[in-house]
């Protein structure tokens, strides 16, 4: 090897050691210890090498429960986070006053801590004894009945789950959706108009096809991103996700891995591995519509 | 005549309408505006509640009676955030300065030094990007335990140090920097480090001020990890620290103390926003990946 | 500094993978460049001689072959070493870098012994900077100068560390038209001024003709010709000098030589003797024809331009290949009758050039001498 090939390696070091130790080695370990059967952490022994702790996870009620939760949010949030974004975006592309504040305030969500921000909604959200909650009184006030979104009935858990899901996720795609929308030359809406193209075919026929690459976008990392969903739900129901129902497939990895009921490594990576497949295929799922799409179109 | 009058009639109406629906847009933006803030005014608001006052009221008020300061005495006396603070702290510093250098190195090595395997190894860093950190996340959890490296700070921050992407986002801004810059300081007699440390990085400033902005923005709250590798309070970081004040707080259920404290931790991302909002926008949009 | 290029190739793996092989930039490259002088690399893109000039500078190590900075071999030795300074087509100026910075950075990568006082390196700085005329800049950015301002900084940072030889790439392809009559000045006054030899690279043939005190034109890796431009221009020694010297470019004719009498198609032009029969290709300079109504060559006649100080007369014959159009200068007090469909030439045997149909190499004949005022004084005295 000569002197400069040995300096770009040198200088690659750092970088190869840090990915290979926490990222490609790792890669290759959850796959055999999704396969040790019987894998004990405190004497790193195991009894055989099988599909168990496959069938095992996928045997699990808080692994179909978690399953369950996470397919439930990722089929709500993602087309309504997407649809609302959209809407958003449009409206604020339209406008020239106050534009730059609206795009601000829009985007606090992004930078808070999802933990901390998750607590104000489930006092938003709670009825304890002392009170209704400031969200029940407004449903009373339109004269529903209070429920207790935090600690009661399945769906009301679910609603407040999807409810902060979205207030979470919207800052990112109104931010895609608005650069994208800015990037359509204007000339295209002049060209319309002058052939006095109503505004709402000017969107359907002319934005939306132009955007809709950066929607295809925002829909695959969407669908990824709810799959992962686990902060913003401790945030709100705290970390006994399986006491509470509220579990996800990463909360159940982790729980799986430490915690309450921790220590079981191989059951975490084969959990693991089921979320990567579930994820793989719904990515690929989306690839393939998308390039029928834009084949038809 | 008549036909003037009518097109005329005609372009007040559609100048109403267009006024209806400006009047609408900005209804519908400030709807959301508020859903936005709301629950950061009601944070600030509780923070400032009275214990006996919040607990007092069955109907939450959307003011402050008597507000008071106590629960940010509270926060810091009752349980350690401070602590938790100073952790974050100097987690988020530490990884971020590290990360800098192994990010800067290696962008620099793909993209100036010419080697055997460089474009191999670029396209192998590539495709590491696309595994999920939850598939490797449970061998580096192993791997700390055993090195004995649980609540340690050296544990929390060692598989936080790298990120392909960044390197990535960095290398794509090296390889704009002209060639004819790098003959021109060869034959000055430059060496490559001298020209990475005075030419590449002075260029490239606005890039790493926006992956060091995105990663101080992820440390801050990285809380996956953390959970993982500390459960000892004094490595808490403010997200487990957060979580651990829900569940095992002020020794009682103290909402008003919770929200200081939730104040005190959203607070500095808060601030750094609205300092470099532009290059966080801009950096996000090129490459976040939250929601 | 004298510089010697012996045997002197490049060869690169080709781009194309599929293609494979080895793509020759530079190809046994013989070349020797006077102390003090201002020499201009010349050819089409591609040719090799911004190649040519990377090896000198030492970016590029030759496939073979050695490169001399007088009694010095440095073949294998880095830019740094060679005491070379260059400027770049872009400039590459440092666009964070204040002018000063710019100019001072060479000087900042001295060490040991050779290391300089912040003094003596401000010195030097304004040293350079006086002799491009940017003293008043030294506090701008690049961004703020004009092209002309940022090439005169680069000049002054390839100048501050006193090189024994400056390289100059495209020096002044970024220029508008008129800067660069003016900055083609300056850079010969500045060579003149410091006597540093220079070399510098270029298409455009009119820039190196104009300034340099010799010209080395290139093809595809190969020397084509070196001499001093006039002598380049009048004396071409093959077809592909002849034809990249000059604007308009030179004419060229399919010819043919029978009996020692040169035939365009069946006109006979002038005498030849001694050529051997067959075809053969004749190029006539612009400047080589004469309208005369009893001339040999019979054009059809397009267009007469006036241009003041000369004539244009834009002609076509049928075994014209150079170009579809002849064009012929010729002063402007002659007659040419615009109203007629032909106009006749006669060729002027200084200014007409035989080569070889199939090598392009120069077929001499006599009284094709190119005879000059001082030549004729030095005849008539010896």
């Amino acid at each position: 090897m000569n002197t400069r090939s040995f300096k770009g390696w040198l200088y690659l070091i750092p970088a190869i050691a840090f990915l290979g130790v926490f990222v490609v080695y790792p890669l290759f370990d959850v796959f055999i210890y999704s396969f040790e059967e019987g894998y004990n952490s405190a004497s790193q022994t195991y009894f055989g090498i099988g599909t168990y702790n496959y069938s095992y996870v996928l045997r699990d009620p808080y692994f179909i429960q978690a399953l369950k939760n996470t397919f439930i949010l990722v089929v709500i949030t993602v087309p309504l986070s997407t649809l609302l974004a959209l809407a958003i975006s449009v409206a604020l592309s339209s406008i020239q006053k106050l534009k730059e504040l609206y795009q601000t305030i829009y985007f606090l969500p992004y930078v808070t801590n999802t933990l901390a921000v998750g607590l104000v909604f489930m006092i938003l959200f709670q009825k304890t004894p002392y009170s209704d909650g400031f969200v029940n009184q407004i449903i009373m006030a339109f004269g529903g009945n209070a429920v207790d979104f935090i600690d009661g009935p399945y769906w009301a858990k679910m609603t407040v789950m999807c409810i902060y899901t979205i207030w979470v996720v919207l800052p990112f795609k109104i931010l895609i959706l608005t650069s994208a929308l800015a990037s359509v030359n204007p000339d295209y809406y002049k060209a319309a108009r002058v052939d006095g193209t109503s505004s709402w075919r000017i969107f359907y026929r002319i934005t939306l096809p132009m955007i809709s690459p950066m929607i295809f976008y925002l829909v695959i990392t969407g669908f990824i991103g709810a799959f992962k969903a686990y902060g913003d739900v401790v945030g709100i129901f705290g970390t006994n996700l399986n006491a509470a129902g509220m579990n996800t497939i990463v909360g159940y990895v982790y729980d799986m891995l430490y915690g309450n009921s921790g220590g079981y490594p191989s059951y975490a990576s084969a959990a693991a591995l089921v979320l990567f497949v579930i994820v793989l295929t719904i990515t690929c799922i989306n690839l393939l519509v998308q390039r029928r799409s834009v084949q038809t179109s | 005549m008549s036909d003037v009058s009518k097109d005329l009639e005609q372009g007040r109406s559609f100048e109403r309408a267009a006024k209806v629906r400006r009047v609408l847009t900005y209804i519908f933006l400030s709807i959301w505006a508020l859903v936005v803030l709301f629950p950061f005014y009601w944070m600030v608001l509780t923070s400032i509640k009275t214990y006996s006052s919040y607990n007092g009221e069955y109907v939450p008020l959307l003011y402050a009676t008597d507000p008071t300061m106590q629960n940010y005495t509270d926060a810091f006396t009752a349980v350690p955030l401070a602590r938790y603070f100073m952790n974050t702290v100097v987690f988020t510093v530490i990884t971020t300065a590290l990360m800098l250098v192994v990010i800067v190195l290696a962008a620099f090595a793909f993209s100036r030094l010419d080697f055997a395997g460089r474009d191999l190894l670029f396209t192998v860093f590539l495709s590491l990007m696309m595994i999920p950190n939850e598939l490797v996340i449970i061998t580096n959890f192993v791997t700390i335990t055993d090195l004995g490296l649980r609540n340690t700070f050296t544990g929390l921050i060692l598989p936080s140090v790298t990120s392909v992407f960044y390197i990535y986002l960095l290398k794509e801004n090296f390889d704009q920097i002209p060639d004819e810059l790098y003959k021109a300081a060869k034959v000055d007699g430059t060496s490559d480090f001298k020209y990475l440390m005075r030419v590449m990085i002075p260029i490239c400033k606005p890039t790493i001020i926006t992956v060091l902005l995105l990663k101080v923005i992820e440390c801050w709250n990285s809380y996956v990890w953390p959970r993982l590798i500390t459960d000892n309070q004094l490595y808490f970081l403010v997200s487990n620290g957060i979580q651990e004040i829900r569940e095992n707080g002020f020794g009682r259920e103290n909402i008003p103390a919770m929200m200081a404290a939730v104040v005190v931790i959203s607070i500095p991302l808060i601030v750094l926003f609205l300092i470099f909002r532009k290059k966080i926008m801009e950096g996000v949009s090129r490459g976040g990946t939250k929601g | 500094m004298k510089i010697v290029l012996e045997h002197v190739s490049k060869r690169y793996p080709n781009r194309n993978r599929k293609v494979g092989g080895v793509f020759t930039a530079v190809d046994d490259f013989n070349l020797t460049i006077p102390d003090g002088k201002l020499i201009g690399l010349l050819g089409p893109s591609g040719c090799g001689k911004s190649t040519t000039l990377n090896m000198i500078c030492g970016l590029e190590t030759p496939t073979e072959g050695k490169i001399w900075f007088g009694d010095t071999d440095v073949t294998n030795l880095s830019p740094e070493l060679r005491g070379v300074g260059m400027v770049f087509q872009s400039y590459a100026l440092y666009p964070h870098m204040t002018v000063q910075e710019n100019i001072m950075f060479p000087l900042g990568n001295l060490k040991g012994e050779d290391k300089l006082s912040k003094e003596e390196m401000l010195r030097r700085v304004k040293h350079a900077a006086s002799l491009v005329q940017i003293e008043e800049l030294l506090e701008r950015k690049p961004s703020e100068m004009s092209g002309g301002q940022q090439q005169r900084v680069a000049i002054a940072r390839a100048l501050v560390k006193t090189p024994k030889v400056l390289l100059l790439d495209e020096p002044l392809s970024n220029l508008d038209a008129r800067l660069r009559l003016s900055t083609r000045e300056e850079i010969r006054r500045i060579q003149r001024e410091t006597g540093i030899t220079t070399i510098f690279v270029t298409h455009d043939q009119e820039e190196a003709m104009s300034i340099c005190d010799e010209i080395v034109v290139m093809e595809a890796g190969f020397i084509r010709q070196v001499g001093r431009p006039q002598d380049v221009y009048d004396e071409p020694e093959n077809l592909f000098v002849s034809k990249f010297l000059g604007t308009p470019p030179i004419n060229v004719f399919d010819a043919e030589v029978q009996d020692g009498r040169l035939l365009i198609g069946d006109a006979v032009m002038f005498d030849v003797p001694g050529v051997p029969n067959g075809p053969v290709v004749a190029a006539v300079r612009p400047e080589g024809f004469i309208v005369d109504n009893k001339g040999p060559l019979v054009c059809g006649l397009d267009l007469v331009e006036r241009m003041g100080r000369d004539k244009s007369v834009v002609a076509t014959h049928p075994k014209l290949t150079s170009a579809r159009q002849i064009r012929a200068i010729i002063d402007s007090d002659v007659h040419v009758d615009s109203h007629v469909d032909t106009v006749r030439f006669a060729l002027r045997r200084p200014k007409t050039r035989l080569f070889d149909v199939q090598t392009g190499e120069r077929v001499h004949f006599p009284g094709e001498e190119v005879v000059r005022e001082y030549q004729r004084q030095k005849k008539a005295t010896s």
